[in-house]
């Protein structure tokens, strides 16, 4: 066996995954961190005036980008803790209830086998204020006699309110999904061991089943905020292409107008934006992943 | 405290389409286990007494019968009110607690009046440390302990409350065969220290044997037999007892009463003064005679032949493996004290049998049939041993 012919052999096996990765993922990404330090790059003539942090510089103080690097984390900031909450008390609720468990389950699923189209329409339905009708919420606020909001085009707050709703309603199947499979794994002999102690409800969920599962809870959160702060399409299915009029644009939203939008061909700037969010995510991904790898490590 | 079980009974409704009939696991069972003893619950897999065991512990509900736990009945009450302690099987240490966290749990349940001070809780889980030897374990998780130290600490979980009863769901199938004799003498000392009645449950003879007070042998969910495990093994109920008890199991030949003499593949091998069951003097009839292995006698002109296939040294004794062809297990095998030279080389091997270890059963009902065998044979016997 020569070495150098197996090696030739594994590397061509190889090649079809590699070539694609690399074209993909590999090239895009490292040209993405030259672009975002190239000054003055003009796409025209792919000419740049010099190597420098203008392009940061320049992100940095635009109010737009501003704006949606508060949209973003006003959104992850309510939706992942949120979600991730309303997601446990569901599954636990669906694991202790027997009959009816799987239709439960089947509903709680639905969302994410929904055609975003039809989301769009109930939410619509919901929310936006037409000629004809005013929406259900506001039907409903005006039921117990309260002032009706315009939620797609009014006050700040109520857009930022469909926002988390929208999102929080998304991202529910799949945390369920992976909450209850999670649940179900915990061995029942704790949950006998507990009863025998006289454990309550309460304390066995606080203190064995909590810490049981929180290598899955900790993997929704960290995948919860890689999601949300990377939110775009469901805020464009909302409130329209023209989020920075709207106030509400993301950060990927900025780095898509940056390069498509009406003020577009800026790939520098939007590289910069991408790298800060890059930047963003890595840190709080480390930050979750020192904390659960303290306080919550499970030795087995 | 004194444990009583009457008529216990736990169906399960039957979950096929084809078989409406429920599911039978524990039947009529009726079991009394004196104030601080140590009852060992045996019997094959699926026995039902892993199911009485849940029935006891509070965890199950049974279809019929009572539990009554001293001079209260604990029958419908739940699992943390009958002042039970519990060793599962895998021990359910909860991984993410510690040692000392693990044994302080029970007692951080407890609410109201009975609720105690944190210094308190902390001495009361010591002391059941230091009574299960693993006071310097106290900050490990359970996943950095080896089994039987697991186990320990399982034990002290169980005995953090000072229960009225100790329950051992297969206490020693976790652990390696070294370990094994060492917990069960370990499990011995602790019962007899706390003197808290205990059950546990097992399929291994010899460690239900080794050291519990009472033994009760289940099968199909029927107890089979009660008694000291000595007695048990010495007088057999029924041929599942026998067969169930002792290793090397005891050996089952196809046997005929003729006469008054029992043969054994046409060899008369023992003769019997009283029968019961209708074989007495002169009736004839087929039974199922078991000899344990220590029941055989290697003598020259002994009435019993086996053609001889091996010998097996143990060292303290010799196991003589030999066939029978009215011996319903392939092959017969007898125990032999070492120190006595054994002439194993022909191709045929005699035994007389020691009538103490011969047990006779009848072949439709598996019961029991007494016999006293006659003087005669008991005297060559005695002979025997001390040539």
């Amino acid at each position: 066996m020569k070495p150098t012919f197996s090696h030739l052999k594994s590397w061509l096996y190889l090649l079809p995954a590699v070539l694609f990765l690399g074209a993909f993922m590999v090239y895009p990404l490292i040209d993405v961190i030259i672009y975002s330090f190239e000054e003055g790059y003009n796409s025209a003539s792919q000419t740049y005036f010099g190597i420098g942090f203008y392009n940061y510089s320049y992100v940095l103080h635009d109010p737009y980008f501003l704006q949606a690097v508060k949209n973003t984390f006003i959104l992850v900031v309510i939706t992942v803790p949120l979600s991730t909450v309303i997601a446990l008390l569901i599954s636990a609720g669906l694991n202790s209830i027997q009959p009816l468990h799987e239709i439960f389950q089947v509903i709680y699923f639905l969302p994410y086998v929904t055609n975003t189209l039809a989301v769009g329409l109930v939410f619509m339905i919901l929310f936006k204020k037409t000629p004809y009708s005013e929406g259900l919420i506001n039907l409903i606020i005006r039921w117990f006699g309260g002032k009706t909001v315009d939620f797609m085009d009014g006050p700040y707050w109520a857009k930022m309110f469909v926002l988390c709703f929208y999102t929080v309603w998304s991202v529910m199947p799949f945390k369920i999904l992976i909450l209850t499979s999670a649940l179900a794994s915990v061995n029942p002999d704790y949950y006998s061991a507990a009863r025998v102690d006289g454990t309550s409800k309460l304390r066995t969920f606080m203190r064995i089943t909590l810490p049981l599962i929180s290598p899955m809870i900790f993997y929704l959160i960290i995948t919860g905020f890689i999601g949300a702060f990377k939110a775009y399409s469901d805020v464009v299915a909302l409130f329209g292409t023209d989020l920075n009029a709207a106030g509400m644009n993301t950060i990927v939203g900025y780095v898509y107008d940056m390069l498509y939008g009406d003020s577009g061909g800026y790939p520098s700037y939007a590289a910069a934006a991408a790298m800060i969010l890059f930047a963003i995510v890595l840190t709080v991904t480390c930050i979750n992943l020192l904390i659960s790898s303290r306080k919550f490590a499970v030795k087995n | 405290m004194e444990v009583i079980l009457q008529n216990l009974t736990k169906k399960y409704p039957s979950r096929g389409k084809k078989l409406r009939e429920d599911v039978i696991a524990v039947n009529d069972l009726t079991i009394h286990i004196p104030d601080g003893k140590l009852m060992g619950l045996l019997g094959p897999s699926g026995c039902g007494k892993s199911t009485t065991l849940n029935l006891i512990s509070g965890l199950q509900k049974p279809t019929g019968g009572k539990i009554i736990f001293g001079d209260q009945e604990v029958t419908y009450l739940p699992p943390e009110s009958r002042g039970i302690g519990l060793v599962f099987q895998n021990y359910a240490l909860y991984p993410h607690l510690t040692v000392k966290q693990n044994i302080l749990f029970p007692l951080e349940n407890l609410k109201g009046k009975s609720r105690l001070f944190k210094t308190e809780m902390l001495k009361k889980a010591c002391e059941a440390a230091a009574l299960v030897q693993i006071e310097d374990l106290m900050d490990r998780k359970p996943g950095e302990l080896s089994g039987g130290q697991q186990q320990r600490v399982a034990i002290a979980r169980a005995l953090v409350k000072m229960p009225g009863v100790l329950l051992l769901d297969e206490p020693l199938s976790n652990l390696d065969a070294r370990l094994r004799l060492q917990t069960r003498e370990e499990i011995r000392r602790i019962q007899k220290e706390t003197k808290i009645t205990t059950i546990f449950v097992t399929h291994d003879q010899e460690e239900a044997m080794s050291i519990s007070d009472l033994i009760a042998v289940m099968n199909a969910g029927v107890v089979q037999q009660t008694g000291s495990p000595q007695d048990v093994y010495d007088n057999p109920d029924n041929l599942f007892v026998a067969r169930f008890l002792g290793t090397p199991p005891i050996n089952v030949f196809e046997g005929q009463v003729k006469n008054g003499t029992l043969y054994i593949g046409g060899d008369p091998v023992l003769d019997l003064v009283h029968a019961g069951g209708g074989l007495s003097e002169g009736a004839f009839g087929q039974v199922y005679a078991a000899v344990r292995p220590e029941g055989f006698i290697l003598s020259e002109n002994g009435p019993l032949a086996c053609r001889l296939s091996g010998v097996e040294v143990m060292g303290r004794d010799i196991t003589v493996v030999s066939t029978n062809k009215a011996s319903l297990a392939p092959k017969v095998r007898a125990v032999i004290s070492a120190e006595r030279q054994a002439d194993v080389s022909g191709p045929l091997v005699r035994f007389s049998l020691r009538p103490a270890k011969v047990f006779l059963f009848d072949k439709n009902t598996e019961k029991r049939i007494p016999f006293q065998a006659a003087i005669r044979q008991q005297i060559g016997a005695c002979h025997e041993t001390h040539l």
